[in-house]
């Protein structure tokens, strides 16, 4: 895990609660904890960020909580530790914020299947079900098109979400549910589009992590907790350079840039 | 099945190859040979997969003769081949794949140059210990760790433990040495006869907090480690190394290695229960750790233009836990180079699972072909950092800080194939 700054405990900090890294911390996710509680930093807003290892009770009073990628055996237990604690489902009715990225977005919906391909339960905050489809894996560079978060307080955009996406399954969204927007380059959801909103629960593919790599997206959930107003701009020049060349190699179907025979047969 | 040392070994009589065999050996030669001559490459892969062609067996009619034993692991596996062909090489004559090439064509490669009765100790990809157990009826297996690496290519490390599990019931050797204190290991390693279990305080856990055996929840204390739903649990040790002694058969040894950090003492004390379970004597296989002194260009200090640098190699999350330790002391300039091609997984987030910020003040320059993702992850770390096109240009940026130490060399810190390609830039390995 990456360390994060000591926060002091203050009520008027901003709780960011990191649910099961030790189960739910696979594919780099854990660098959107680090992300957010940095653009508040910056902005002069007290964080303090939480890590609940499994095993450990869910707080029910933070203000967001961030659910990470897995791989299936502990997607299973987090899910049966979940539902048992209860103390998401109460912070997402007190309106808490919510990201979820692939395995922690299956499991948040009402199915996903698990090692087995048997569909099993899941916590049902999620308007969507994941279902398991013949098909290779989606493992790689996933582009989407403008996206954009619908919000009390008008339209967010989020500009192209970009990332790297590896799952199986399919994502169905359901009639309460919203998508992020529509695939460019990818598999994401598994229709064309890609991520999935209830209320203020983001769900989606992304990795990379996705907040590193999508800053918009950071704001726009912090926005839903401190105001939009206070989303002051950044100086956010190392990201627009990674940004500039992901997109162009997601266009590009870069997945190994610049292999060269020598790296085939040096490692078959 | 291989309980008894293999008869024609044990006479230090070789069986001579089948027609068929030779005949796939010399073809490999050759095409290993035309390929360094084309300059592709050291062409040991090529060759061997040549001669597999020909005899798909070879690998089983190579290893008849002679004792195996197996090195695999996540991380640590050609330095611990490496270290244990030094220690076992002090009492027998040996024959390695140490270079990395650590599938079957590489291994037939390696072997098909040797007499037919030195010991071959094998480094063996974590994917391949199946095959190359059935085919080699390996007597002794080292097992060091399982951790995530690769995830866009590889199996979930879970799904590697148990096909380790499986190798090891179908055909299970003398010896196993393993990893205690690393859950995935322990639960494979538990389906051998005979294992000695290894005890060296592994720091990097984050794998492995599902219990591989239950899918329960494994807790860790200071103590060791046991599974909260079943009865998996640290298995008591044989071996342990505790503040930098290695205490093995009632001895302990706490001489100096050439190689340095912890990780190394780590990979050491695996290889003096290996040497020790084949029955080398320890003093004199500890004499023979010495005797390494970089691995396959690691740890070199080589000569860039006019200016001295230092070639480190980490990988993964796991990987860059060991090697922080030896980057965390100074406060000279480094240079970090992350690439992300096929062999070092195409995805870098685990970036942000290293914890980066252990650099504290150090300037850092950024390179290889993911020097942006680097840069982003150095800009949220709060670390001074700047990106550069390649390895020139960062030790010009390097030589211009003022944090410079003109008497000391500069840290390279890469993955895989940055490392390979600056390894070729400073005259490849010796």
């Amino acid at each position: 895990m990456t360390s994060l700054p000591a926060t002091r405990l203050n009520d008027s900090a901003v709780r960011i609660v990191s649910l099961y890294p030790d189960l739910l911390g696979t594919y780099g996710d854990g660098g959107n904890a680090l992300v957010l509680s940095r653009r508040l930093e910056w902005r002069g807003i007290a964080v303090e960020h939480i890590t609940v290892d499994a095993g450990e009770p869910v707080p029910d009073s933070a203000d967001l909580y961030l659910v990470g990628g897995g791989e299936d055996g502990p997607q299973v237990q987090a899910t049966r530790e979940l539902e048992q604690s209860q103390g998401l489902h109460r912070a997402v009715d007190n309106g808490a914020v919510v990201l979820a990225i692939c395995a922690g977005m299956q499991i948040l919906g009402h199915r996903f299947p698990d090692a087995n391909g048997t569909s099993r339960p899941g916590l049902g905050l999620l308007d969507c079900e994941t279902i398991r489809v013949e098909r290779p894996r989606a493992v790689g560079e996933l582009l989407t098109t403008s996206a954009q978060l619908t919000t009390p307080e008008g339209i967010i955009e989020l500009g192209q979400l970009t990332g790297f996406e590896n799952h199986a399954g399919r994502t169905i969204p359901g009639s309460r549910s919203q998508t992020l927007a529509a695939v460019e380059v990818g598999e994401g959801n598994g229709d064309e589009t890609e991520g999935i909103i209830t209320g203020k629960i983001v769900g989606t593919y992304l990795h990379g992590p996705a907040l590193a790599r999508n800053p918009l997206l950071a704001d726009a959930l912090l926005g839903w907790i401190v105001g939009t107003s206070a989303m002051t701009p950044l100086d956010d020049t190392d990201v627009d350079s990674l940004r500039t060349e992901r997109i162009q190699a997601a266009r590009d179907h870069e997945l190994a840039p610049r292999r060269s025979w020598r790296d085939i047969l040096r490692r078959s | 099945m291989t309980a008894a040392p293999n008869p024609a070994s044990a006479t230090g009589r070789a069986k001579s190859l089948r027609p068929r065999a030779r005949l796939a050996v010399a073809a490999g030669r050759f095409v290993a040979w035309t390929s360094r001559v084309v300059q592709f490459g050291t062409g040991s892969v090529i060759g061997g997969r040549v001669s597999l062609l020909i005899d798909r067996n070879l690998l089983s009619e190579l290893t008849a003769s002679r004792d195996v034993v197996i090195v695999s692991a996540t991380n640590g596996k050609t330095t611990t081949t490496k270290l244990l062909s030094s220690a076992l090489g002090t009492s027998r004559p040996i024959v390695s794949n140490w270079l990395g090439a650590n599938m079957t064509p590489g291994i037939v490669a390696a072997l098909a140059t040797a007499n037919a009765t030195d010991t071959a100790v094998l480094e063996v990809d974590e994917r391949w210990v199946d095959s190359v157990l059935r085919a080699t009826n390996a007597n002794t297996v080292v097992l060091l760790n399982l951790s995530r690496d690769q995830l866009d290519r590889t199996q979930e490390v879970r799904k590697l433990a148990e096909q380790w599990r499986i190798a090891l019931k179908t055909t299970p050797p003398r010896t196993v040495v393993a990893n205690a204190d690393d859950p995935l290991v322990t639960w494979a390693a538990l389906a051998a006869p005979n294992v000695v279990w290894v005890g060296t305080g592994q720091e990097w856990t984050a794998d492995a907090a599902g219990c591989p055996a239950c899918s329960g929840r494994i807790d860790f204390t200071d103590a060791g480690w046991a599974c909260t739903a079943c009865d998996l649990r640290r298995p008591s040790v044989d071996v342990a190394l505790t503040n930098g002694v290695i205490a093995i058969n009632g001895k302990t040894m706490t001489g100096e290695l050439a190689l340095p950090g912890r990780v190394n003492r780590v990979n050491a004390a695996f290889a003096l229960a290996a040497a020790s379970a084949m029955g080398t004597d320890l003093d004199q296989a500890f004499d023979g750790l010495d005797d390494v002194r970089e691995i396959a260009g690691r740890y070199r200090v080589a000569q860039f233009g006019d200016t001295r640098i230092r070639l480190l190699l980490a990988k993964n999350p796991a990987g860059w836990h060991e090697a922080l330790e030896l980057l965390e002391g100074p406060s000279t300039p480094l240079i970090i180079a992350i690439n992300a091609r096929i062999a070092d997984g195409h995805d870098p987030s685990w970036l942000w699972d290293v914890a980066y910020e252990r650099i504290g003040q150090r300037f850092v320059v950024a390179i290889g072909e993911r020097r942006h993702d680097l840069a982003v992850r150095f800009r949220y770390g709060n670390i001074n950092h700047i990106v550069a096109d390649d390895l020139e240009s960062a030790i010009e940026l390097v030589r211009q800080s003022p944090s410079y130490d003109p008497t000391l060399p500069i840290d390279v810190a890469s993955n895989y194939t940055a490392f390979q390609d600056h390894l070729e830039h400073v005259g490849g390995v010796l």
